[in-house]
């Protein structure tokens, strides 16, 4: 368990290993990609409400699940840095800042055209939107105070701290449509019988994006923190040899 | 589960049932989204082995010529 643990927090190890499961990774994501928005756009029965616009839930629920998953990845990271000071551990949490910035904005964008028509307005300040807003510009904050501090152990820390007690906010994006009830809806029910309000022709689809969506979120995460990999580790004679390699 | 296509005509598919602008622009800026986040990082890969490349390369001339400036002079020096 250490043995692999220790692994785990080298560089080197998490590259060389990363490096084999890119492609893999790349093909479901694109294979899912694709057969989802197909079925998404084409073939979902139009909602009795909402009518097409019922497709942009397709896009719209997986950002804003994957999201709220930045801060809870980022405080373990940052907790592990903290305790162990696992070089690779920051990296993962300082890669992890600016994208999970742009999978919010995605989400709040998508959600906002959506209740455009459906709601009738582009924004509200309910819980669910209040709270996903705030979620953003804690983000921006990680993000600014890890440039803003030059020394990088000393940034390293401070984003950890702030990502741990930024997990709060998670909570209350989760609870906030139990505990407002404004605009947002709660999360839907599934079932299995073609009778019931969400018939499987209408969340099947939904399962297939969310996973390409995950599987997008595992490569883009991957790709950048290769990146920094490459940056921090420069010195060190496995990364010399590999850029002379290329 | 499976149903058929949703749409009569082409047409119709476009027009999304009076919601074209919405259920595009959605799916538009997830396309957008999902090209900048695969295609930057993969820019930047490139920038940074070029870079690298170009230091290593320093490094061993200066070497040759029997200069003592370090790796990590180096590193200050373009920093």
């Amino acid at each position: 368990m250490w043995l692999w643990f220790s692994k785990l927090g080298s560089p080197k190890w998490f590259y060389e290993l990363s490096g084999k499961w890119l492609p893999w990774l790349v093909a479901g994501m694109s294979l899912l990609l694709i057969v989802g928005i197909i079925w998404a756009l084409l073939f979902v029965p139009p909602d009795y409400q909402q009518g097409n616009t019922i497709r942009i839930m397709y896009v719209h629920v997986p950002f804003a699940s994957i999201s709220l998953a930045f801060f809870p990845l980022m405080a373990v990271a940052g907790t592990i840095t903290l305790v162990w000071r696992m070089k690779l551990a920051d990296m993962v949490a300082k890669t992890a800042a600016p994208l999970g910035a742009w999978f919010t904005a995605l989400a709040l964008a998508s959600g906002s055209i959506w209740g455009s028509d459906i709601w009738g307005t582009w924004w509200i300040w309910d819980g669910r939107l209040t709270s996903m807003l705030l979620q953003f510009f804690l983000l921006v904050g990680v993000i600014s105070l890890r440039s803003a501090l030059e020394d990088a152990d000393a940034a390293a820390k401070a984003c950890a701290v702030l990502s741990i007690v930024g997990c709060i906010n998670v909570f209350v994006i989760k609870y906030s449509v139990d505990w407002w009830n404004t605009l947002h809806q709660p999360s839907g029910s599934f079932s299995l019988s073609d009778e019931a309000p969400n018939p499987p022709e209408v969340w099947v689809p939904l399962v297939i994006m969310i996973v390409a969506v995950y599987l997008f979120f595992v490569v883009s995460l991957i790709l950048s923190t290769r990146n920094e990999i490459l940056e921090r580790e420069r010195r060190s004679q496995w990364v010399q040899e590999l850029i002379e390699a290329n | 589960m499976f149903k058929s296509i949703q749409f009569s005509s082409f047409g119709d598919f476009v027009e999304m049932g009076g919601y074209a602008f919405n259920v595009w622009s959605v799916y538009a800026l997830f396309l957008l989204f999902f090209c900048i986040n695969l295609y930057f990082p993969i820019l930047k890969r490139k920038q940074i082995i070029r870079e690298q490349k170009r230091r290593l390369l320093f490094n061993r001339e200066r070497v040759s010529t029997g200069s003592k400036l370090s790796n990590n002079e180096m590193d200050k020096n373009d920093s």
